[in-house]
């Protein structure tokens, strides 16, 4: 074992994941953009109408995370599969698990946080009130970590393949369907008086099986395209 | 049997388009799959046919 | 005993397979055909006009196998994926692969159908109803699946990468299922649902068993005879294969 242990590998990637990405401020800006625009989009789409926006919104806001994520989720593997460092932590002697785990959580701090900070912004432009921007931002907050888990599966799997991105969105995005509903149900369940505490334990279940299975599973997937 | 006559059968109570509608297109789906998959095969005979030819057409 | 287990890993070879299917496929190609007309003939002759729906419900003797079959495809497709990533056998990725487009194809005429059905019954081509709804996922799901393997040159890898794919699904499907159930209900309140169909006469009943059993039995047939295709593609510079296709 290390001298640093295991602890310190995991934060020794975090770190280097969180130094990289400043390096490339644009890869973590231009998925934020991307969402921003989408969400401009749909009311350029529908036209003005309050009601209609207001309606609109935890759906569209929740799907613009979605893409937004997938967009990011590219750079998880790309990278480091280029020059050779995923490998090298493949044959290292650290856990994969747990190299993965910190890649998956480094991708939610870069990625998902600031969707789940920018969205607020974005929900105004929809008319929503304080509370439901606060149980929106809430359902991201624990939907984005699953997001990020479960599209490390679909990044693994489609390392250096043709077609990589549109591949990897056919591929996660189906998956992501339980998240997409419970997330914007539960804004749309707040609005409705009906409270959100089935919704949010059902996103908190999401999340606990995600981090259970989707390690594991990314291994597998990094292994398989390693060999 | 409750169908008098062919035009009956064929008219299906108004629902005509949409019984042979639905039927046909399985069945011509069907046919087209079988049909897919055995042009995969007679292409993969003509491969390996193609192979033994230049195996022994080369020179050695 | 020994013997009788290595009997049946005898045919995890792709060589011996090749033949096995070889001479099961029409077995299970005329049971199919034989099912299929007993079965039509029972949608058409025997199951009475619905009080209902007239008789345009017929199109459930197609709807409701194609559907029950998408699924269970998607289930041994899974299962041989996974037995494949586990036991590292050539054969068991071949046959996912083999059993794919099949699958698909039904979920397609799954919707399909369903939207024929739905047209004259309820107006509408397309209803966001639970099982509508997570059968065009489970497209999705297939799509993916194909997608993958496609895209993927090593075919070693490509059968790996998709089992994995294929396992991941197949735990999502019960979630996906009960989240579009949830979702459908919380928005949809009172409206028609498929499964709230005529009730059931035990004639009705006894041709969607038939059909569904038809489907099952055509689905293999044609599963065998693609894995054929694969099996000489894989393995063309093999020497058994220059034999077997003379």
């Amino acid at each position: 074992m290390t001298a640093i242990g295991w602890r310190g590998v995991f934060m020794a990637v975090v770190r280097r994941e969180v130094a990289l990405a400043m390096k490339q401020k644009g890869d973590v800006l231009t998925p934020l953009f991307f969402f921003v625009i989408v969400a401009s989009l749909f009311p350029l789409g529908v036209g003005p109408e309050a009601n209609l926006l207001l309606r609109m919104a935890p759906g569209v806001l929740w799907v613009g995370a979605l893409l937004a994520a997938m967009l990011s989720l590219q750079r998880l593997f790309a990278a480091d599969h280029a020059d050779g460092s995923l490998e090298q932590m493949a044959l290292s002697g650290t856990p994969l698990t747990l190299l993965v785990l910190a890649k998956v959580l480094s991708h939610f701090l870069l990625s998902g946080l600031p969707l789940v900070l920018i969205a607020p912004v974005l929900g105004i432009q929809f008319g929503l009130d304080a509370r439901s921007l606060g149980v929106l931002t809430l359902s991201l907050l624990l939907g984005t970590p699953t997001l990020s888990l479960i599209g490390g599966i679909g990044a693994a799997l489609t390392i250096g393949v043709r077609g990589g991105g549109v591949l990897l969105s056919l591929l996660t995005l189906p998956l992501y369907i339980p998240v997409l509903i419970f997330g914007a149900g539960a804004v749309e369940a707040d609005a409705a008086g009906l409270g959100i505490s089935a919704h949010l334990s059902l996103m908190g279940a999401l999340l606990l099986l995600s981090c259970v299975f989707a390690p594991f599973a990314i291994t597998t997937a990094l292994r398989i395209s390693l060999e | 049997m409750q169908w008098n006559n062919a035009s009956e059968f064929f008219a299906m109570g108004g629902y005509g388009l949409y019984v042979w509608g639905s039927f046909g297109v399985t069945a011509l789906a069907l046919v087209i799959e079988v049909w897919l998959i055995r042009r995969r095969h007679a292409a993969a005979v003509q491969a390996i046919r193609g192979d033994l030819q230049e195996g022994s057409s080369g020179p050695r | 005993m020994n013997n009788r287990l290595a009997n049946w890993f005898r045919f995890a070879s792709p060589q011996n397979f090749y033949r096995l299917a070889g001479r099961l496929w029409p077995l299970f190609a005329v049971l199919g055909t034989v099912l299929a007309a007993i079965g039509l003939w029972m949608s058409f002759f025997v199951a009475p006009t619905d009080a209902q729906q007239g008789e345009g419900y017929r199109i459930i003797f197609i709807h409701v196998p194609v559907s029950w079959m998408s699924m269970f495809i998607y289930l041994v497709m899974a299962a041989w994926a996974g037995l494949g990533l586990v036991f590292n056998t050539r054969l068991s990725g071949m046959l996912a692969s083999a059993l794919a487009p099949t699958g698909a194809l039904f979920a397609f005429l799954s919707l399909w159908t369903g939207a024929l059905w739905g047209k004259p019954m309820w107006g509408a081509w397309w209803v966001w109803d639970a099982r509508l709804t997570s059968e065009l996922i489970l497209l999705f799901l297939y799509l993916g699946f194909m997608a993958l393997q496609a895209a993927i040159d090593d075919p070693r890898r490509a059968d790996k990468a998709g089992a994995v794919l294929a396992l991941v699904g197949v735990i999502n499907v019960p979630i996906i299922y009960f989240s579009v159930k949830w979702w459908n209900t919380l928005h949809q309140g009172a409206s028609v649902s498929m499964t709230r169909s005529p009730s059931m006469a035990t004639t009705m009943l006894w041709g969607m068993l038939i059909m569904s059993i038809a489907a099952w039995m055509y689905a293999i047939a044609v599963a065998l005879l693609r894995v054929r295709g694969i099996i000489l593609e894989r393995e063309r510079h093999a020497d058994w294969v220059r034999h077997a296709v003379e």
